[in-house]
């Protein structure tokens, strides 16, 4: 059966003004030279697995588009390679634009719930933020826990393989001078680079 | 030669055979690497999915730290912590609202930045610094006959590096000529290994994974050389995974330092070789072939 959809945005379903916060994160700002030339699409290694190309989702940041970008798994598959940050003819730092997107997505709770990456993603911040390191095998484990304890299950061989090679570590690595870290941190937790408003 | 360094969680974790064959090396070498004082992590691509000031911050502390330790070059083995502490230097210079912030947050701490330290990775040091006559002079078992595919991944070269090229980088190319082994032509090399996708989204991630072994076997390659724990890890463990996925693309995967560590004649067993989980082939085997 053909199902008809709607295939185009209507003007209703603009944020205004997302695409003017979006640019003013540090180094999002050349998102409005963008030419739609597709480039960060061809170079993207994962944009086959994606539900909005690297191409599409400039589009719609830049239209005020905010709910189907940030409900997007594009954001989410982004591994962070900078190939089309490198190949972008107009100098867009797209890869930092879907940095922007995560945090933002984040922030406001939208993201697909059991979805592994944004889980593994505040999982690492709160290890990092009491430890101030991360113990990997142990933030795998959380993340098992937190997402799909039953994939753990199939991962069994190769457990045994990191157990065997002496790479797996279970005693949590910390840093000495944690009140130090935690009181760097929260003086930053103003958010996003602005400077901590005076009442 | 002296070098700060910061070697960053994976070099104590999943990639510590990263660090027990970096040191032999760099000591063979006479450079002395001069560890950070508590040192925490680099925040890598989680702490900037989360929050940007934080993860500018986080880094920071590692920058003020060995801005303490000594005028010396920082050397960052790791490509996400190499990544990270360069992205947060550009921030701080190229953003006041940014360095504001972390000026505030550091003064916290008692510690202060002020972005006279370059961050360097061991590559650029190697190629740049020490040079390959140098390391030359050190080979006392060429790597002969030894097909190399090199596999330099995203993070070294982009898109902060300034010592090689983001597509074609050449730097492993020309260290691995110097220690005598076979440089396999392997395009792929600054290609994705699927990074943390490989965990997450595996019919993504471990896709990646599979195209680079299955090319570095296709051309011949005995082994692959790697600059990065994650390359490491998701081109060695998860073999398991990706030949019942789509068949074997069996290979062993290596530091580009433990390499050079046995083309120096440091025993194979001092330069964490046993910790693959596909081990490399014994290097008598490899050069009795030619």
């Amino acid at each position: 059966m053909m199902r008809i959809e709607r295939t185009i945005k209507y003007e209703g379903d603009r944020v205004r003004g997302f695409a003017k916060e979006i640019m003013g994160v540090p180094g999002c700002e050349q998102l409005q030279s963008c030419i739609q030339c597709g480039t960060c699409s061809g170079t993207c290694p994962l944009s086959i697995y994606m539900d909005f190309s690297p191409r599409q989702v400039m589009a719609l940041v830049r239209a005020d588009f905010k709910n189907e970008v940030l409900r997007s798994h594009t954001v989410w598959l982004c591994a962070s390679c900078y190939a089309c940050t490198v190949e972008c003819p107009r100098q867009i730092r797209i890869t930092d634009i879907m940095y922007a997107l995560k945090q933002r997505a984040i922030k406001e709770g939208i993201y697909p719930r059991r979805f592994p990456i944004p889980v593994l993603a505040k999982e690492f911040f709160e290890m990092v933020r009491r430890n101030g390191r991360i113990t990997e095998t142990l933030l795998v484990a959380r993340l098992f826990l937190k997402t799909n304890w039953f994939a753990a299950l199939g991962s069994w061989r190769q457990g045994l393989g990191l157990m065997r090679t002496g790479r797996l570590g279970v005693w949590p690595e910390r840093i000495q001078r944690r009140a130090e870290l935690a009181a760097m941190l929260s003086a930053a937790e103003s958010g996003n680079g602005k400077p901590k408003e005076t009442p | 030669m002296k070098y700060s360094y910061f070697p960053g969680c994976s070099l104590k974790g999943l990639g510590r055979a990263y660090e027990e064959s970096l040191l032999p090396v760099m000591e063979r070498l006479g450079v002395e690497l001069v560890e950070l004082d508590d040192w925490n992590c680099c925040g890598a691509t989680a702490y900037m999915s989360v929050d940007e000031a934080m993860a500018c911050v986080l880094a920071a502390r590692n920058l003020a730290i060995a801005e303490k330790t000594g005028p010396h070059d920082l050397i960052t083995p790791c490509a996400a912590c190499y990544l990270v502490l360069n992205k947060t230097k550009h921030n701080i210079a190229d953003y006041p609202e940014i360095n504001a912030t972390v000026q505030r947050a550091l003064s916290n701490a008692h510690l202060s930045y002020s972005g006279k330290v370059p961050v360097r990775h061991p590559l650029d040091v190697l190629v740049n610094d020490i040079g390959l006559d140098v390391i030359k002079e050190k080979v006392v078992r060429p790597l002969k006959g030894l097909k190399v595919a090199p596999y330099y991944g995203c993070q070294v070269v982009r898109p902060y590096a300034t010592f090689d090229d983001a597509w074609n980088p050449t730097t492993m190319d020309r260290l691995l000529a110097t220690l005598g082994a076979e440089v396999v032509h392997f395009p792929l090399k600054t290609k994705c290994c699927g990074g943390s996708l490989t965990g997450t989204v595996p019919e993504a991630g471990l896709r990646l994974a599979y195209i680079l072994l299955k090319e570095a076997v296709r051309r011949g390659a005995d082994v692959m050389a790697t600059v990065c724990p994650l390359c490491h890890f998701n081109l060695d463990a998860y073999h398991d995974q990706i030949s019942r996925r789509w068949g074997p693309a069996r290979i062993a995967t290596v530091y580009i330092t433990q390499l050079m560590g046995l083309a120096f004649g440091i025993p194979a067993e001092q330069l964490g070789l046993k910790r693959n989980m596909v081990p490399m082939k014994p290097l008598a085997a490899a050069a009795t072939t030619v």
